[in-house]
């Protein structure tokens, strides 16, 4: 495909959103009114994501598989020379996958609203905040300068904020207020590095920074430390990190389904995609001085989230299943981290490797914890277990099952996507990079081994109390008295349609991870081998 | 003979056209009202607003800012009036922003009977003085304008008659304004004592070097209190506590008025005695000015953050909060200039975020003008659900707060707060620059609960509201106001998508 087709669609995805954001607001014309507003408005949806998921898919088509580390699709136009702002956008093996990552969930979770609208206000204002809250992200992939970054990096709290205080659950002001102001500290924190670093080397262009003896020479180690540590801050907020993680599951477990699997699928992906595109290449000896402390709260992170998703499984704790998706999630994105923190190729490709993993795995979890509660209207483990629970096998076999699909591929079976992203993470921490200490890794290394066992331990007590139901008292069960609960609905077409693509990219990416392995390989080795 | 002849100063009108077509039109409206029957009175609005229409306009034969007046004749580099690219951009926001107000006026002036001559005569007076203020370059033209531009606004404050709120707001805003004045004048007295001259650039040179080195303590001092009295002007804590109550007793465009084209005045006039006058004492202006503007914001904001929604006229009163908080943005850049080789570069990004604010304030003035005509009481809880009763006005509002806390899709905020954050850090005043993002998260607090409340559905009407008239009678939007509002939008939308038009003014050298 020639550049220009190329340029126009990943410009195309990230504008064609924000054009269908505004046209949601405006009344249908007449041709596309259908049954009622509503459902007009929600088709809309459903039609621009899926738009923006075929340019985003032709964009991977045209992709030039032999060059995954150069900039592809690139756009450079000055926007505000005042500042030096340009508007340079382009994708390589790095940013691509999470393109069509965000593009993909997005339009799953425009196709399940369509069915499933979440309880509240009009649905108008519903898909006007999906579509922006995609370009926000999309711009965040695909943008190659600093400011441009922070900028796609602040689009999406409005948009999140509004999703999770108007459609959420209970206690949703609240967590809406912690999400925004705990992430809108962080950005401003980064903002002040970014800046640091913009003025110091003359440019913001995140290509040019991230070659050797180009401006990143202007930088001096204590400018590296300085920009790393309040870059640092605001991305490991989003990540998160703990202990900066606090405002994560009160956000995940207000937000309504299609606001969880968003946040948890491509959200936090932001941070993490931060780190290995800003943090790494620009900052290097900053991150190098600062990456055992980053891993060392990254194996913390692991643990911490394993630990409180197993107090919270346990029987009479009154957990909530959401909620415990949410914690499992800091624990994931502590192997991210710890991938990062490596510096290593290694690390890094498995950092972006468990990104991308667990983008699908967690959207699938939180749209079957969405699916829960609509049939059941509680996602309270206690509830959802013993006598009076789902008993999911029995009364909804292929729910049940899909279920136990996504708890495996989260705890890391082989052959499922979750395996290789942490396999290859703690494998850096095994021979993280020259000067950084190897007793250290090896510890947090092993913490994360141990994380492993903890996360298996938490999400099989998942499958068996809400899967398998009670325990049958012994002695025949007398027939017909007590007989078994009734059936509940199983999986519907829409369901299949929905959470199907995650499932089938779960199993693919777990056999054949070369795929994007070999798209993110020559990429990383580029960034970390500064720019050659 | 030719001694006769060079005493007299030579005058460009070109270059003081601006300013002083906005006098005149005041005197015309003033000697008009005589003659206008009653039922006429509306058309002096209109003709004041093509007034400052025309008066924005005659910028545009000054662009290429080199034009000076009334110079010296011996020494033609010494110049009291000076048509520079800070004088015009601050000139033009002076004018736009007189002309915003001019439209929000003239359905207040209608509805509350106020006197029309009067009021169109101060406002007009008072703009010419706030435009004459950016272009002068010695201290005496200064004060002068600083008074033409702040005695007019006394009046306007008070001009509700019979009003308790407006007398004591106008008493409020007058004393403290009195006594900056005098403070001021005590100063440049001082300093015209030590160095012998009123030129700005003279005085700057002959701080340099004093003409006698016992004068340095008078030079000091005189310095010291000319920036105290630019401190109350500009309202920066702790000389902010006249703000909120003068808001909430002044007419609403009024109020509008003193927040932008008041505050522009203020930043101009420190502007140009710090940088033009007073550069060889930055290090002492510099870090007062970076402790003033930390005060000033951390003040503004926390106070904002405890209003009480049902609280009368809370939303203004929030607002005059908020401008407090906002004063303390625009200090920052000036407090950089103290530490910088090129002050007259870091100045610009108070201009840059001036013009922005003046722009998506104004908007946000018009939008709560439009609420106080249904719901005079303008208690912050009366913004809820306004989505559902007017959705174009809500928008506009919610965009113009989200401007004013530097979020997207307010780009334009985000960027002018980039600006100033930037010239924090390459100041080097990075405490500063943690203490404006501690105040950007507070900020964001209040603006987007207001932001939310828009768009929450309305209360169930309780019984105390059942007398009102139902909501769906909604009464037209006046011609004046909607155009004020329409304005302000499109303005803070191009502006967001178009950055550079307020920023290039943050790039280049502007004095």
């Amino acid at each position: 495909m020639n550049h220009t087709a190329m340029q126009l669609l990943l410009a195309g995805s990230v504008v064609l959103p924000l054009l269908g954001a505004l046209a949601a607001l405006l009344p249908a014309p007449p041709g596309l009114k259908g049954k009622n507003p509503d459902q007009a408005v929600l088709r809309h949806g459903v039609t621009v994501t899926g738009a923006v998921l075929a340019a985003t898919l032709a964009l991977a088509a045209g992709f030039d598989r032999a060059h995954p580390g150069r900039m592809q699709a690139t756009t450079d136009l000055s926007w505000i020379p005042a500042l030096g702002i340009r508007l340079h956008l382009g994708v390589d093996g790095i940013s691509l996958p999470l393109v069509v990552l965000t593009a993909l969930l997005t339009f799953l979770c425009a196709l399940y609203s369509y069915y499933v609208m979440p309880k509240g206000p009009s649905p108008k204002a519903f898909v006007a905040l999906i579509l922006v809250l995609e370009a926000g992200t999309l711009a965040t992939f695909a943008v190659q300068d600093l400011m441009l970054f922070f900028l796609a990096f602040e689009t999406v709290l409005i948009p999140m904020y509004f999703l999770i205080a108007r459609w959420g659950g209970a206690g949703r002001r609240a967590a809406a207020w912690k999400f925004i102001l705990y992430t809108l500290l962080g950005s401003v924190v980064m903002l002040l590095g970014l800046l640091l670093i913009g003025l110091k080397s003359g440019t913001f262009d995140m290509v040019a920074l991230a070659t050797d003896n180009g401006p990143k020479a202007q930088l001096s180690h204590t400018v590296q430390l300085l920009a790393v540590l309040t870059v640092g801050i605001g991305l490991a907020v989003k990540s998160p990190m703990w202990p900066l993680h606090s405002w994560l599951p009160d956000a995940h477990t207000a937000a309504p389904t299609a606001g969880s699997v968003l946040l948890a699928g491509v959200l936090l992906k932001m941070g993490t995609y931060g780190f290995v595109r800003i943090a790494l290449p620009i900052t290097p000896d900053g991150l190098h001085t600062v990456a055992p402390y980053l891993a060392a709260l990254a194996a913390a992170g692991i643990l911490y989230g394993s630990l409180a998703c197993l107090a919270l499984v346990r029987t009479g704790a009154r957990g909530d299943l959401k909620r415990l998706i949410a914690y499992s999630s800091v624990g994931h994105m502590g192997f991210v981290l710890l991938g990062i923190a490596t510096m290593t190729p290694t690390g890094v490709n498995g950092a972006l490797f468990a990104n991308i993993a667990h983008g699908l795995i967690t959207g699938l979890l939180f749209f079957l914890v969405g699916g829960l509660k609509d049939r059941l209207g509680s996602t309270d483990l206690d509830t959802l277990a013993g006598a009076t629970g789902a008993a999911l096998y029995g009364r909804a076999p292929r729910f049940g099952g899909l279920l136990a699909f996504g708890a495996v591929a989260s705890l890391g079976l082989p052959g499922l996507a979750g395996f290789w992203g942490e396999m290859l993470a703690m494998f850096g921490a095994f021979h993280p990079a020259a000067g950084l200490s190897r007793p250290a890794f090896l510890t947090f290394m092993a913490l994360a081994g141990l994380g492993t066992l903890l996360t298996a331990a938490y999400l099989l007590l998942v499958v068996r109390r809400v899967c398998m139901g009670g325990t049958l008292k012994t002695g025949p069960a007398p027939q017909g008295t007590a007989g078994p609960a009734p059936a509940l609905p199983d999986l519907a077409r829409h369901e299949y349609a929905a959470w199907g693509p995650l499932a089938v990219l779960t199993v693919l990416a777990g056999l054949w991870p070369a795929a994007l392995l070999g798209l993110t390989n020559p990429a990383v080795q580029q960034l970390l081998g500064g720019g050659k | 003979m030719s001694q006769a002849t060079s005493l007299v100063q030579s005058v460009d009108w070109l270059a003081i056209a601006p300013p002083t077509l906005a006098a005149a039109t005041g005197l015309v409206v003033l000697v008009a009202d005589l003659f206008l029957p009653a039922a006429r009175k509306p058309l002096l609005g209109w003709f004041s607003t093509a007034g400052l229409a025309a008066a924005a306009l005659l910028l545009l034969p000054l662009l290429d800012g080199h034009r000076r007046t009334f110079c010296l004749t011996g020494t033609p580099q010494a110049c009291s009036y000076a048509a520079d690219h800070f004088a015009l951009a601050v000139q033009f926001l002076v004018l736009a922003g007189a002309l915003l107000t001019a439209l929000l006026s003239i359905d207040t002036v209608k509805d509350h009977g106020l006197p029309a001559g009067e009021y169109w005569f101060l406002l007009l007076s008072s703009a010419a003085g706030a435009a004459l203020l950016p272009a002068a370059r010695d201290l005496a033209t200064l004060v002068i304008a600083l008074e033409v531009a702040s005695l007019p606004a006394f009046a306007l404050v008070g001009l509700r008659r019979g009003d308790r709120l407006s007398s004591e707001a106008a008493l409020k805003f007058f004393l403290s304004s009195v006594a900056a004045t005098a403070v001021m004048l005590l100063g440049v007295s001082f300093v015209y004592a030590a160095t012998g001259s009123l030129h700005l650039t003279r005085v700057a040179h002959a701080l340099t070097a004093l003409p006698d080195p016992r004068l340095a303590t008078l030079a000091g001092a005189g310095v010291a209190l000319t920036l105290v009295g630019f401190a109350f002007k500009t309202a920066a804590a702790p000389f902010h506590f006249w703000v909120p109550d003068t808001y909430v007793g002044a007419p609403l465009p009024i109020a509008a008025y003193l927040s932008v084209v008041g505050k522009a005045v203020g930043f101009s006039g420190l502007i140009l005695v710090t940088v033009q006058g007073f550069p060889s004492y930055a290090h002492v202006w510099g870090p007062a000015l970076a402790v003033l503007a930390a005060l000033t914001m951390t003040t503004g904001n926390a106070a904002a953050l405890r209003q009480d929604p049902a609280r009368p006229r809370g939303a203004i009163r929030l607002l005059a909060w908020s401008s407090i908080g906002q004063a303390g943005y625009l200090l920052v850049p000036i407090a950089a200039a103290g530490y910088a080789h090129d002050p007259a570069h870091a100045i610009g990004a108070t201009v840059a975020y001036a013009l922005m604010y003046a722009a998506v304030n104004l908007g946000a003035f018009a939008a709560v003008a439009l609420v106080a005509r249904t719901s005079p009481a303008n208690r912050l809880a009366d913004y809820r659900g306004l989505y559902h009763r007017r959705p174009l006005v809500a928008l506009a509002l919610g965009f113009f707060l989200l401007c004013l806390a530097g979020l997207p899709p307010g780009v334009i905020g985000l960027f002018a707060k980039v600006t100033v954050f930037s010239a924090a850090v390459d100041a080097g005043l990075g405490w500063l620059a943690v203490v404006m993002a501690v105040n950007v998260v507070i900020a964001l607090y209040y603006y987007l609960q207001w932001t939310a409340a828009l768009f929450r559905p309305a209360e169930a009407p309780a019984e105390g509201t059942a007398g009102e008239p139902a909501d769906r009678s909604r009464p037209r939007i006046p011609a004046a106001l909607g155009t004020a509002l329409a304005l302000a939008t499109v303005l803070g939308v191009a502006l967001s998508g178009a950055p550079q038009l307020v920023l290039r003014f943050a790039a280049g050298a502007l004095l």
